[in-house]
């Protein structure tokens, strides 16, 4: 952001010395952090940086072991949230806090007067509202119900909440994960705007590219520590990275694609919807050799797309080809008798077993093959040999074989995931937000393996909300908008705003009129 | 106050959490017993003695825990697989009327095929007997808490009519009660004159199958996985309706057995007293042995000690034999407790 640099300008947050221990974890380590008036700050950090835990403490919802924060000049008591509302700092969760069957005013007034006088107020509420909508790029009806809303829309509303209270700080976690580029873009726009009145902004975030597009200052925090400061305009991509990760980049190469014959086919299949969209009548076909992206915003159907493909919901109509062969009934099983590799989107309900040992976990799919079991029986020593097999060649982290899965951290529970879906190298490799939430190491780790079975001539389905992810590792990229495909595009062929524009919904092809 | 869980469970803190369970019960029991008028000590004494303190006492409490051995392995099964089976009461029940239907003469063979018949025959009606809610369960969603414990009370009726018509020993004196099992059909006693009977070497050696299907076996692994996450278990292609099915055998059978055991080894027929809540027992049994289907043996031994304890202390220390209730009640309680501080640590704000 170009904002002028002010060294001068008052200092309005402090956080100074901040630590905090759960058992033996230190989540903050001795962390100081100051915010000027009228600038944005990154707080740039990987998954358990503890980005989220130093924001919880001064929101007062986590009570610091050691350290003391300073808004306006003043000491805020620690541990108490509304002491921070008071204080005029305003947050906006990952995930919103909105009333769903209440208007946008409402929800926006909610707990700012005594309910008896709601009614009395409304008018001068609408107006105010109305106000910072315009001045600041927030357009959103008041009256509109929550459940009508987008989902760029709805962050509105909370950014408009908290400057309704008269927030001065504003803190953003993670706003862009649930945006589509031209919202981001939007998001962007109106946070220049709110620094330029004086407003002060945190912005968290573990993405490079908008930290160096939207902040003054970048902080980094890696394993709960300050791992450096630097103001954007001075610093690089490859040197925040750097600080984050704390070494270097783990680079991987992705070359031309040699497509081979198509392995999988949706043939107009529809489902029944699944914690989002459901499928309507979606064909697809996903080719050996080529890594297929499925890029689109939270919600759309990607649930339901691969838990259609990896067995464990049933289509309400079409077919499900594969090798060239409709398939009768599909299931878990038949989708693994039938070669697919499968990684679920959620490794702790779906993925693992968290109260049994690694060993059981990676035989969970192969159980009942002659190679672990006979006549009933299970052979343990097979089992382990397998997953120490596993541990090896893929660089778990994990005390032993017996260990609880639980125990085992995101990154090294993915890679169990890994080495039981590529076993036996599947030609057909359903991957679904298989790097969500792990450290930039594990994310190239796991790029890695996916690139290495697609030159092998796997056939590759990666679902991600990451768009970066998708345009870096696809060679055909698809989007996905309530429960509809596009029509695929090659490397490169669509921009990113263009696939923006598909994930907003406009102009997908084959789209049914909306009910709207 | 937060639960956060505990990275590990190391060996020791497996005996010793459910030994300072088993020491609060003691502690919270003692209150109650000083209010009925006496001395805490010389009531845990005089239960010590009435379970362990003679040959004829350990043989009673042998003889007790058998029952127990087998609904406590029912349940441990059942719950193993997160299938709460509430009603051991009612398998056992119906496995005992499977028992005096073969076995007061409809059929006569000689001992060693007879009763290896009624055997069977118990366990598959006790099996089918929770077959029903288990399928209720997967293909309808019903929940089967509700359907296993309320057919305890269906089943304790069904038998009640059973016993004033169709099963109704004419020799009774109008007592509603069966005719008695054939002699062959008689489990032998252990030791001549004493009540222990082979029904117990039947529930050992059942809780060492059952440990070696839960440990060893394709079948075992599959009902951990459905019972520590159905949906994982799913996902990686284990058909957990089949699954549920077959625990919902295996548990119903396991009850069944307390049935056959108490009426061909104890009892000698049917009655509506056959059972004083073995089957609800069998869950207290279950949980003090945290699952363990070897563990079920030494719980149900401690839980029938108390009981068989406590009947010889209400005679001579004017304490009513109740408090063996109230100390299984407790002891259930304060194991949860002491399962939940094993795998979490409590932290106060």
């Amino acid at each position: 952001m170009n904002a002028i640099q002010d060294p001068e300008a008052e200092i309005v947050l402090r956080l100074s010395g901040i630590t905090k221990r759960f058992g033996g974890l230190v989540a903050n380590d001795a962390v100081s952090l100051s915010l000027k008036r009228g600038e944005v700050v990154a707080l740039l950090g990987e998954n358990g940086a503890g980005k989220t835990t130093l924001m919880n403490i001064l929101f007062g919802h986590y009570t610091a072991d050691e350290g003391e924060i300073e808004v306006f000049g003043k000491p805020l008591p620690t541990g108490d949230p509304n002491a921070a509302l008071g204080a005029g700092i305003g947050m906006v969760h990952q995930h919103f806090t909105l009333a769903d069957q209440m208007t946008v005013l409402e929800n926006i007034v909610l707990g700012t007067q005594s309910i008896w006088s709601l009614n009395l107020g409304k008018a001068r509420a609408r107006a105010k509202i109305r106000e910072l909508a315009t001045d600041y790029g927030l357009e959103v009806d008041p009256d509109r119900i929550i459940t009508e809303l987008s989902v760029g829309e709805r962050q509105r509303v909370e950014i408009l909440k908290a400057l309704y209270r008269e927030a001065r700080i504003l803190i953003l976690d993670e706003p862009t994960a649930v945006l589509t580029p031209m919202e981001t873009e939007a998001l962007f726009t109106t946070l220049k705007k709110l620094v330029a009145a004086g407003l002060s902004v945190i912005f968290i975030s573990h993405k490079l590219g908008e930290v160096q597009s939207v902040s003054d200052r970048v902080v980094v925090l890696r394993g709960g520590k300050l791992a450096g400061e630097r103001t954007t305009s001075e610093t690089t991509r490859r040197e925040l990275a750097e600080l984050m990760v704390g070494g270097q980049l783990p680079v991987n190469e992705i070359g031309p694609s040699t497509p081979r014959d198509v392995l999988f086919e949706l043939r107009s299949v529809s489902t029944p919807s699944l914690g989002g969209a459901a499928l309507r009548q979606i064909s697809l076909q996903l080719r050996g050799g080529e890594i297929t992206g499925l890029a689109g915003i939270s919600g759309n159907g990607q649930a339901a797309l691969a838990a259609l493909i990896a067995g464990t919901l049933e289509a309400r109509d079409g077919d499900i080809v594969v090798h060239g062969a409709p398939v009768e009934r599909w299931s878990p099983r038949a989708a693994l008798d039938r070669g697919l590799g499968r990684i679920p989107e959620d490794r702790h309900a779906t993925g693992m077993i968290g109260d049994m040992s690694v060993a059981e976990n990676v035989i969970s799919e192969a159980y009942r093959s002659p190679r672990f079991s006979r006549f009933g029986f299970l052979d343990w020593k097979a089992a382990a040999a397998f997953a120490d097999e596993i541990i090896k060649a893929y660089d778990v982290k994990c005390p032993s074989p017996e260990a609880r899965v639980r125990l085992l951290s995101g990154g090294n529970m993915q890679k169990l995931i890994l080495g039981r879906a590529l076993d036996g190298d599947p030609d057909i490799i359903l991957a679904s937000q298989p790097t969500r939430g792990l450290d930039v190491g594990a994310v190239a780790y796991v790029h890695a393996r996916l690139i290495e079975a697609r030159d092998r001539g796997a056939a590759v389905l990666l679902i991600s909300e990451d768009l970066d992810e998708i345009q870096t590792l696809s060679d055909r990229i698809l989007v996905i908008h309530r429960g509809q495909l596009s029509k695929p595009s090659l490397r490169g062929e669509r921009s990113v705003m263009e696939l923006g524009e598909l994930m907003a919904g406009h102009g997908v092809d084959e789209g049914a009129p909306h009910a709207a | 106050m937060r639960l956060e869980p505990r990275p590990s469970s190391a060996g020791a803190a497996k005996i010793l959490w459910p030994a300072g369970a088993i020491l609060a019960t003691v502690v919270l029991s003692s209150v109650l017993v000083m209010i009925a008028g006496a001395s805490p000590f010389t009531v845990f004494w005089l239960v010590a003695k009435g379970a362990a303190g003679s040959q004829f006492a350990l043989l009673e409490t042998l003889t007790r825990a058998t029952p127990l051995i087998f609904t406590g392995l029912a349940v441990a099964v059942a719950f193993r697989a997160k299938l709460w089976n509430i009603g051991a009461e009612a398998q056992l029940y119906l496995g005992a009327v499977m028992t005096v239907v073969i076995g007061t003469g409809a059929v006569t063979l000689p001992s060693a095929g007879l009763i290896p018949l009624i055997m069977v025959a118990a366990m598959l009606t006790g099996a089918l007997t929770l077959l029903g809610p288990a399928i209720l369960k997967t293909k309808f969603g019903v929940d089967e808490v509700v359907t296993t414990l309320l057919l305890n009370f269906i089943v304790l009726l069904f038998v009640s009519m059973l016993l004033e018509g169709p099963l109704k020993d004419p020799m009774g004196m109008g007592w509603p009660q069966s005719k008695r099992v054939v002699a062959d059909a008689q489990l032998p006693r252990l030791i001549k004159g004493k009540r222990l009977h082979f029904g117990f070497i039947l529930a050992i050696a059942s809780a060492i199958v059952v440990w070696v299907i839960m440990k060893k076996t394709t079948l075992g692994y599959e009902m951990r996985a459905v019972g520590h996450n159905a949906e994982a278990a799913r996902f990686a292609g284990i058909p957990v309706n089949r699954v549920i099915a077959k625990t919902a055998l295996l548990s119903g059978g396991l009850a069944a057995l307390a049935g056959f055991s108490e009426v061909t080894g104890l009892k000698g027929n049917l009655t509506l007293d056959l059972s004083p809540g073995y089957g609800y027992t069998g869950i207290v049994v279950a949980m003090l042995a945290m699952l363990n289907p070897l563990g079920v043996i030494a719980a149900a031994i401690f839980v029938a000690g108390i009981f068989v304890g406590a009947d010889a202390m209400s005679r001579s220390a004017n304490v009513p034999s109740y408090i063996a209730e109230v100390m299984v009640a407790t002891s259930l309680l304060t194991m949860v407790a002491a399962i939940m501080l094993m795998r979490y640590r409590v932290r106060w704000r």
